[in-house]
């Protein structure tokens, strides 16, 4: 399987990826994943590609991602040309012209911080069993990944997508 | 156990694994996070292994350099651009050779994404005749790590380990081995015929080194290159190595292409054994070589004839080998077409400075006290003054300063005199920026030098500079302070100001001109803020600012200032204030000409 989490600079795609690569790790799963550090990371456009299984390079090609996660919906036109004609793409967006879509920042302001956008997005993924693993297990590698003082609000965010509504007007 | 790793990671575990005891750097995106890594994995090992950040690359090179004179497995890392500034300890050191194993880990960046050029660290390592390792993924390149330190003690040779930016910034499940205990240094031998060799030795220094060489050449030929893939009726050979390699594994499976093509990787591009490798691939009539970022494996292999690669130009001799790039290169040399893309990658969109960064507020004084200057720069965070228009050049570590001599003495060439108003960060300052200072004084150059000075090395992670009064890893330091450093070197005019209050810092800079109309010599201004990305820095309680029905839609908080907090509303045309990006530090509230931006009740 191959994924790509995009969005800009600071909206967590990192986490996500780490996330991701341990939940691979554990389903006893190979995992390449490339990420964007550096200057990029000011609020500029940032993506992670994860492949999961025989891989050795960890970048994808155009038309060959099955998931496109968008933390961003701004960002989709930069990176939609990597999407496979039969891939999915879950956006975090108001709107519905996306294939998955929820407002993922207004459910996570909810909770305390736009911050946790990307969990609820993943959450919201895994409701729709768009991942390779399930939501337990993602629950329980949120946990511990996450520090000390964020595991119960970030499995809450995770938990919030999970059983988020999708946007349908 | 496997664990899943950061490259930088995995390179970090590698040096701990080989019992490395002194690890150094200077922060650079994509080598950043080696040390970091290596100190928390040091503090949570209880190791009694050293990790420090240094001034610049050279001077890192040559501490480590010396724990290994003294017996000390030691590792220095940095990115590319690094190694330049580190060059003349490079080439010298191949000649003295080392005592404890030495590692030079230089991260590459072919694209570039974060450098000014995408230039190939191995064709250093080749000039300098030392080995080079090059690993296609984090669990090669700590694997790689051991053999380095090996063949460094064996031969008493520097060896270098180049990774890229998607090794570095890769992420992959990596076997973990018990880590071996570091070697506390056995200490210096003395020996000045090698260690402070006059020209005559050298000489027999560099009669040694090619000996060297030419020894490991032949020892290390099963390691240097291995085949990956390929049935033995393939016709086609690939020749790659690094990152480039492990896309096109992935290419040639994709395309079900092992009939057609036999895959080899080498692993150490330098000293390459040519003749064992032309020796095994001598019944495959053509052969195409992928590597980043130079030809270096393409040039010594020779045979323009029978090789294409980025010379000839099948593979294009520029950026990054994404998988696109490789599947055209690929596709046109097996004559066999493979699937294109439909649709092309969209635009990125462009880094700013962060909402409420104090570079902002400097910036925007600057070119409203001089719009007609012209503006030297430097590397960091602050490059980003370019959106800003105050960001006229940006060469290398430290240019801002000598090329603001430059432009004046071109100005005075011409019997010109618009300002020069040079930027320069405060990590920036303190790595290169020093010697241009004290030249500028005392050629009597006249310019404002204005240093941004957040306190942290802001681009690369936050690391500490040289004004802390901690060590990364918490050992007490000796602060260093810039303005000290300033009046030691003979600045006659310095202001310290904190951005944030516009005013203030329009002042200083009106101040600072009238100095120079007055008098030789430069005008120096400190601005002062720390960066919002440092614990505790962040204006606290957050002031919510709002904008009010007296906005006149001038746009000068949008265009001038680029906050990113600031957002036009598409229905009304107007600009107003996210919430959720928005720090309160109050500077939009200062442009504003009609006072809309207010604080919420």
């Amino acid at each position: 399987m191959q994924i790509a989490i995009i969005g800009r600079g600071g909206q967590g795609v990192l986490f996500l990826t780490r996330i991701l690569g341990e939940c691979a790790l554990r389903t006893g799963r190979e995992v390449i994943a490339s990420e964007t550090h550096g200057m990029a990371q000011r609020g500029g456009s940032v993506i992670s590609t994860l492949k999961i299984g025989p891989f050795r390079g960890p970048l994808i090609r155009s038309g060959q991602a099955d998931l496109l996660l968008a933390l961003d919906e701004g960002e989709v036109e930069t990176f939609a040309h990597l999407l496979s004609p039969r891939g999915t793409m879950v956006v975090n967006s108001k709107q519905n012209k996306y294939g998955l879509a929820i407002d993922a920042t207004r459910l996570a302001v909810q909770i305390g911080s736009p911050l946790m956008a990307n969990l609820v997005l993943l959450g919201f993924a895994l409701q729709h069993k768009k991942l390779f693993c399930g939501y337990e297990l993602a629950a329980a590698v949120v946990k511990d990944l996450s520090p000390e003082r964020y595991k119960e609000i970030n499995e809450q965010a995770l938990q919030v997508g999970f059983k988020g509504n999708i946007i349908t007007d | 156990m496997r664990q899943v790793l950061l490259g930088n990671e995995a390179i970090a575990r590698g040096l701990l694994e080989s019992g490395c005891i002194f690890a150094t750097s200077y922060p650079g995106t994509p080598a950043s996070e080696i040390l970091s890594s290596f100190m928390s994995m040091v503090s949570q090992a209880r190791s009694p292994a050293l990790a420090q950040w240094a001034i610049n690359e050279k001077v890192a090179f040559e501490t480590a350099l010396t724990i290994s004179y003294c017996g000390g497995r030691a590792a220095v890392s940095m990115k590319q651009v690094g190694l330049n500034v580190a060059c003349d300890p490079l080439m010298s050191s191949a000649y003295t050779g080392v005592k404890g194993g030495f590692i030079i880990i230089s991260a590459d960046d072919p694209g570039p994404h974060s450098s000014q050029t995408e230039q190939d660290s191995r064709w250093l390592a080749m000039m300098a005749k030392i080995p080079v390792f090059d690993p296609s993924c984090p669990q090669e390149a700590k694997d790689m790590v051991a053999e380095a330190f090996q063949i460094s003690e064996d031969y008493e040779i520097p060896v270098m380990l180049r990774p890229t930016t998607r090794i570095c910034h890769s992420r992959q499940a990596v076997l973990l081995h018990d880590l071996l205990p570091p070697q506390i240094p056995s200490g210096f031998a003395k020996d000045p015929q090698r260690w402070a060799a006059t020209p005559a030795y050298r000489y027999q220094l560099h009669k040694q080194l090619n000996e060297k060489i030419s020894a490991l050449r032949k020892k290390i030929s099963k390691k240097a290159f291995q085949k990956v893939l390929g049935n033995p009726g393939a016709k086609f050979c690939i020749i790659s190595s690094g990152v480039a390699l492990a896309q096109t594994y992935d290419l040639i499976k994709e395309g079900q292409l092992e009939e057609l093509v036999a895959l080899y990787q080498v692993r150490i591009p330098y000293p390459l054994p040519v003749e064992d490798l032309l020796a095994e691939i001598n019944s495959l009539e053509n052969i195409l070589i992928i590597e980043e970022t130079y030809p270096v494996i393409e040039m010594q292999l020779g045979m323009r004839n029978r090789v294409q690669g980025r010379l000839q130009g099948m593979v294009p001799p520029q950026g990054e080998l994404i998988p696109d790039v490789l599947a055209e290169a690929i596709s046109s040399f097996v004559k066999k077409p493979m699937a294109q893309p439909k649709h092309s990658a969209g635009k990125m969109r462009r880094p700013t400075l962060c909402p409420g960064c104090p570079h902002r507020a400097a910036f925007y004084a600057i070119r409203q006290t001089f719009p007609q200057g012209i503006y030297p720069s430097d590397i960091g965070c602050y490059t980003l003054g370019l959106n800003l228009q105050a960001v006229d050049t940006v060469l290398c570590m430290g240019a801002a300063i000598s090329q603001a001599t430059g432009f004046y003495l071109a100005q005075q060439m011409k019997g010109e005199n618009s300002p020069i108003v040079a930027t320069i960060g405060d990590s920036t300052f303190y790595h290169a920026g020093i010697p241009a200072l004290i030249d500028a004084v005392h050629q009597n150059a006249r310019f404002i030098l204005v240093i941004l000075d957040n306190s942290t090395t802001a681009m690369t992670g936050n690391q500490p500079t040289l004004s802390a009064e901690r060590l990364a890893d918490g050992r007490l330091a000796t602060a260093v302070k810039i303005e000290d450093l300033l009046r030691a070197s003979g600045v006659k005019h310095l202001q310290i100001v904190d951005p944030y209050h516009l005013d203030e810092m329009m002042n200083a800079l009106k101040k600072a001109a009238s100095f120079l109309g007055e008098q030789e010599g430069l005008a120096v201004i400190i601005s002062r803020h720390p960066c919002l990305l440092l614990p505790g820095a962040k204006p606290s309680p957050r002031e919510s600012l709002e904008i009010s029905a007296d906005c006149l839609g001038c746009e000068i908080c949008l265009n001038d200032l680029e906050c990113p907090a600031m957002v036009k509303n598409a229905a009304t045309g107007l600009p107003e204030i996210d919430q959720n990006l928005c720090v309160g530090c109050g500077v939009c509230q200062q442009v504003c000409p009609s006072g809309a931006i207010r604080k919420k009740e």
